[in-house]
């Protein structure tokens, strides 16, 4: 129990320490909402133009958009500001003087900062699309529950594993901003790859079907499209497992590598002045 | 055995550079023109448990690197170095345990939170147990007076104040060597004397090792018994401060104000760097002209206003210092 104790520590203390930026996170809603409408406009435009079969149906889609409005939080796209901050000030070099594995208190904190982050933006998100959408008499375009209990169960799960991919894809781009001594090249650079592969732009299904297993495969899917497509039932199964597992084994290989290429870039950490 | 044991350790940094003007930032585009910069080139001393050393020399010097590399945070480019038997570098995470760092010019308690929630973070960082955290928390409030900051947010201290809690936060798991890098800079005298105060008593009453590096000379006089002059990389002298003070502090400066316009003095032993209206300044050894009898002699022949004596600075001492060891600062 006292080796986790650091981390744990840190944890707790960047996640406090986050959940009082309320006016952040009622203006990201705010956001939030408002992209929601137009992405789900576009849909309700989409599948009345088109008669053709689709690999979701209309409110399925509309599930998708909002759990996606909702969770945008556990989207790895930017790297830890704190992280940003000590690279450009020097305070690294603290962070190495702790008796700690750097990797993990990283992760720990980035961790914190994510979930502290989209917390209260995906509560608000629920409740908002959920029971005020059908209110103002748009119950088409509400965000239904889970498909069945077993669904809301393994979504639970799910989502507690792209936490943990996605703190490990930020880690990425915290070491990126380590080399490069600024968070903003690796931030721009990953943004796209981020958006479109996890599924937050268009659905993955809606991609060519030859495209299926390698979107599946690949890591960004764990992000958005895996946990919603259980969210909603469209995976179930044993396929719903192989996708959580899929997640799992990402986070492990990113973990590692992850872990291995901060201990060598710290090896030839260079803190000028002073 | 001693404590610290730095065996010809040596670090160079890569840099990258361009020639300067638009031509060169083009040039640079294709072609990187990379320069090795020797920040330390070979340095050995030791240390016996309970010293306390002063590092000075200019900025660039190396003072920083050596610190950096004793403290594990960066990798020498060669030689060897131990900590209580552990290479700081390789076996890192064990020996960061057993030290206390201060940098003066970063800080490691957490900017948004009250000074004590910052120290209960580093307790469960370094993993200190309830009771012995507990105790050396009231020591150190004793110590450095701490009470009435412990609720404030660092941002909202001044920077004496956090220097103080900066201090503390790095004693709290009982190193026992303690560095601190420049722990003065930017302070004023009260919280300067507060400091000083502080690690002069952490290392005669507990026993803490220290090494510590500053551009105050008076650091340096009010701490430390051994000095390790640093500059280009290289040592250059590693002596007791007095030895130091008598081989380079001996000159003295005598500032008088006449009453009327200033005499043409010419004592031998005493040279006239500068004049001006009433006023002359004079530079002499106290080996060869004590300087009461100096005093004594111009008094008994002119009417003073006033006079002021004082010691060069450091800056001075040390480019007088490099010019007699035939070293210039890059």
């Amino acid at each position: 129990m006292t080796s986790i104790r650091p981390y744990l520590t840190v944890f707790r203390m960047r996640f406090v320490l986050m959940l009082q930026y309320r006016a952040a996170a009622i203006a990201g809603f705010g956001t939030q909402c408002w992209w929601g409408f137009i992405k789900v406009m576009v849909f309700a435009a989409f599948f009345r133009s088109s008669s053709a079969h689709q690999p979701m149906n209309f409110a399925e889609a509309v599930t998708y958009v909002w759990l996606g409005q909702a969770f945008l939080a556990l989207l790895p796209w930017l790297s830890d500001p704190d992280i940003a901050q000590m690279v450009a000030s020097g305070n690294v070099a603290y962070e190495r003087l702790r008796p700690l594995d750097t990797y993990f208190f990283w992760y720990a904190r980035a961790m914190a900062w994510m979930i502290a982050r989209a917390l209260p933006r995906a509560l608000m998100m629920f409740a908002f699309a959920c029971v005020v959408v059908p209110l103002f008499g748009m119950g088409d375009w509400r965000l239904r529950l889970p498909a069945t209990p077993e669904a809301a169960v393994l979504f639970v799960g799910a989502i507690a594993v792209t936490v943990m991919l996605s703190s490990a894809m930020v880690m990425f781009l915290n070491l990126g901003c380590v080399i490069t001594l600024s968070e903003r090249g690796v931030n721009s650079l990953v943004v796209p790859f981020v958006l479109i592969l996890s599924g937050n732009i268009v659905p993955l299904p809606f991609f060519p079907n030859w495209m299926q297993p390698l979107l599946f495969a690949q890591p960004f899917a764990g992000l958005v499209d895996i946990p919603y497509r259980i969210y909603f039932g469209g995976l179930t199964g044993w396929i719903a497992f192989a996708g959580i597992a899929q997640m799992l084994a990402w986070t492990l290989v990113l973990g590692f590598a992850g872990r291995r290429a901060l201990s060598a870039v710290m090896n030839h950490l260079q803190v000028q002045g002073g | 055995m001693p404590q610290i044991l730095v065996q010809e350790l040596s670090k160079s940094y890569l840099v990258s550079e361009r020639e300067a003007g638009t031509w060169g930032a083009v040039k640079g585009l294709v072609r990187r023109r990379r320069r090795v910069i020797e920040a330390l080139k070979g340095i050995s001393f030791s240390l016996e448990r309970g010293e306390l050393l002063g590092f000075i020399g200019p900025n660039g010097a190396g003072k920083s690197t050596t610190i950096k590399i004793l403290s594990g945070i960066l990798r020498p480019s060669s030689g060897s170095c131990e900590v209580e038997g552990l290479v700081p570098w390789r076996d890192r995470i064990q020996h960061v345990a057993r030290i206390g760092v201060v940098f003066g010019q970063r800080t490691q308690l957490w900017w948004d939170l009250p000074v004590i929630e910052g120290f209960e973070l580093l307790r469960d960082i370094y993993r200190v147990d309830e009771a012995d955290y507990r105790k050396s928390l009231d020591a150190m409030v004793t110590l450095m007076r701490l009470e009435r900051l412990l609720d404030q947010p660092v941002r909202q201290l001044s920077l004496g104040q956090r220097m103080r809690c900066e201090i503390a936060a790095a004693m709290l798991h009982r190193p026992e060597i303690l560095f601190l890098d420049e722990p003065t800079i930017g302070l004023d005298a009260p919280s300067k004397l507060a400091v000083r105060e502080f690690v002069g008593t952490l290392n005669r009453e507990a026993g803490v090792t220290v090494i510590l590096t500053t551009h105050d000379m008076h650091d340096i006089e009010a701490l430390a018994e051994r000095v390790i002059v640093i500059g280009n990389g290289v040592i250059m002298a590693d002596t007791s401060f007095e030895r130091l003070r008598a081989e380079v502090l001996t000159e003295r400066r005598l500032l008088i104000d006449f009453a009327g316009k200033a005499p043409a003095l010419e004592i031998p032993g005493v040279r006239v760097r500068g004049r001006e209206g009433n006023s002359i300044e004079l530079e002499f050894d106290p080996r060869q002209v004590p300087a009461p009898e100096l005093i004594g002699r111009i008094t008994a022949e002119y009417d003073l206003l006033d006079f002021h004596l004082e010691q060069p600075r450091i800056e001075e001492v040390i480019a007088h210092f490099y010019k007699l060891h035939g070293a210039t600062e890059a």
